[in-house]
């Protein structure tokens, strides 16, 4: 008895030691070529549009290319990059990594657990039938990505929505720093320092105020995780 | 003298007091890893039981293909009504002769499903029929989310294992009835998501 449990646990060690010796890429941008296959504009116009997205719905699309799999499951490939990338919020899960090993010809959508209802793996398995794997068949490979990541933002589209940004624009919309100070002032204030300093300090309070509540998504910084977690939801596919 | 006493009773005190806080706090800690065993174990569940819901769908589309092999599905009825007759609980993970059971009736329905699956290749009507595409990809997505349950199973109940064993909790699991919880075994075929190419 103590001895089969002996087994299990080497073998489970032995497993996680296989997981660990795969190169697990660090995602540094929402669109990752390392094969460079796709031309400078197309990357930088898809990089624009899947930060713009996550930027709007919070939904963290994430592509990511390279030349093969190097044996290693492609399944495993794709939770461990999504899982170890924390793509997605860690409230809503709802990150997505598609896929594509281009000598291998094996591509996979990995979805996480907060976008399934949203993206299914029978939709996830026809985005790349229908959509993806035409282009792919004539070598057409910006196309056939643009489109993959096309449909994977329409079919996201409605979910969620960055909670952060509507708080923002309130705070930007009325200062209300601003106008405590001026109570604060009216108040307590009288009689001490000039009525035009505390306005002006007033208005820098205001203005930190709305600036610091700003997504940390922000700004032309890459990609960043957010802690999503997956459980293998998605499809794979081949062309 | 009675100085003597008090002072000794204030010093059983205290280590009472300590022993119980420390007792309280490891208790704790127990009950919450064993949550979230049970926890893991219902995400498992979940997802042998999508794919239960799933074949039924599987089979009639596929008897509808006119001299489709009847082994290869009645085989799959036969193993799916094997896992129905189990009776599954979270109380199964420290009985590990249930558990057995458990994982080997999974492990034959995986086998008869991939078998299912490899023989639709021979039927090229199936593979253009989209309705039967996307089931199959509901099913090799239940395949992996299975695998990955069943790691994230395997990982906590490692850690809380690990924990119940370890001196001197090992005490505290003893007395409070913390026991064993079975793993996952990564068995033959089975562990394999059944895979077509497509």
């Amino acid at each position: 008895m103590r001895f089969t449990k002996l087994i299990i646990l080497l073998f489970t060690f032995s497993f996680t030691g296989i997981f660990a010796q795969a190169d697990i890429p660090v995602l540094k941008n929402y669109v990752n070529d390392f094969t460079g296959t796709l031309s400078g504009s197309d990357e930088n116009q898809m990089e624009a549009a899947l930060r713009s997205f996550d930027k709007k719905t919070s939904n963290q699309i994430i592509f990511l290319m390279n030349n093969s799999l190097d044996g290693y499951p492609l399944e495993m490939f794709t939770y461990e990059v999504a899982d170890k990338n924390n793509i997605g919020t860690k409230e809503n899960n709802n990150g997505v990594l598609f896929y594509v090993a281009k000598n291998d010809r094996k591509m996979r959508i990995e979805v996480g657990y907060g976008l399934e209802g949203a993206l299914p793996d029978a939709l996830a398995s026809s985005i790349l039938r229908n959509e993806v794997k035409p282009y792919f068949a004539k070598g057409d490979y910006s196309n056939g990505i643009r489109s993959g990541l096309n449909a994977i933002i329409s079919a996201t589209v409605g979910e969620y929505t960055r909670k952060d940004n509507g708080k923002d624009d309130d705070k930007k919309g009325f200062p209300w720093g601003y106008l405590i100070f001026i109570l604060l002032f009216l108040i307590f204030g009288r009689g001490r320092g000039g009525l035009g300093t505390m306005i002006l300090l007033g208005g820098l309070g205001g203005m930190s105020g709305g600036r610091s509540s700003g997504g940390s998504f922000g700004g032309f910084g890459g990609f960043s995780g957010g802690g999503g977690s997956f459980g293998g939801g998605g499809a794979s596919g081949s062309w | 003298m009675k100085k003597g006493l008090l002072i000794g009773l204030a010093v059983v005190v205290v280590f009472i007091i300590i022993a119980v806080s420390w007792y309280t706090g490891k208790y704790n800690m127990l009950v919450g890893l064993n949550e979230s065993v049970n926890q893991a174990w219902s995400q498992v569940e979940n997802q042998y039981q999508r794919r239960m819901d799933l074949i039924p769908n599987l089979v009639s589309t596929v008897k509808g293909v006119a001299d489709f092999e009847k082994e290869t599905f009645t085989a799959v009825t036969e193993a799916r009504s094997k896992v129905n007759q189990i009776n599954v609980s979270s109380d199964m993970l420290n009985n590990p002769a249930a558990f057995q059971q458990f994982q080997s009736a999974q492990g034959e329905l995986s086998s008869a499903l991939s078998r299912l699956l490899v023989s639709v290749e021979a039927y090229p009507q199936l593979k253009a029929n989209e309705n039967f595409l996307q089931l199959q990809a509901q099913l090799e997505g239940t395949e992996n989310r299975i695998s990955v349950e069943r790691m994230k199973f395997n990982q906590v109940v490692q850690d809380y294992n690990t924990k119940i064993k370890q001196f001197p909790t090992n005490f505290i699991a003893g007395m409070a009835g913390f026991s064993e919880k079975q793993y996952f075994k990564a068995d033959t075929g089975a562990e394999q998501a059944p895979k077509v190419e497509f």
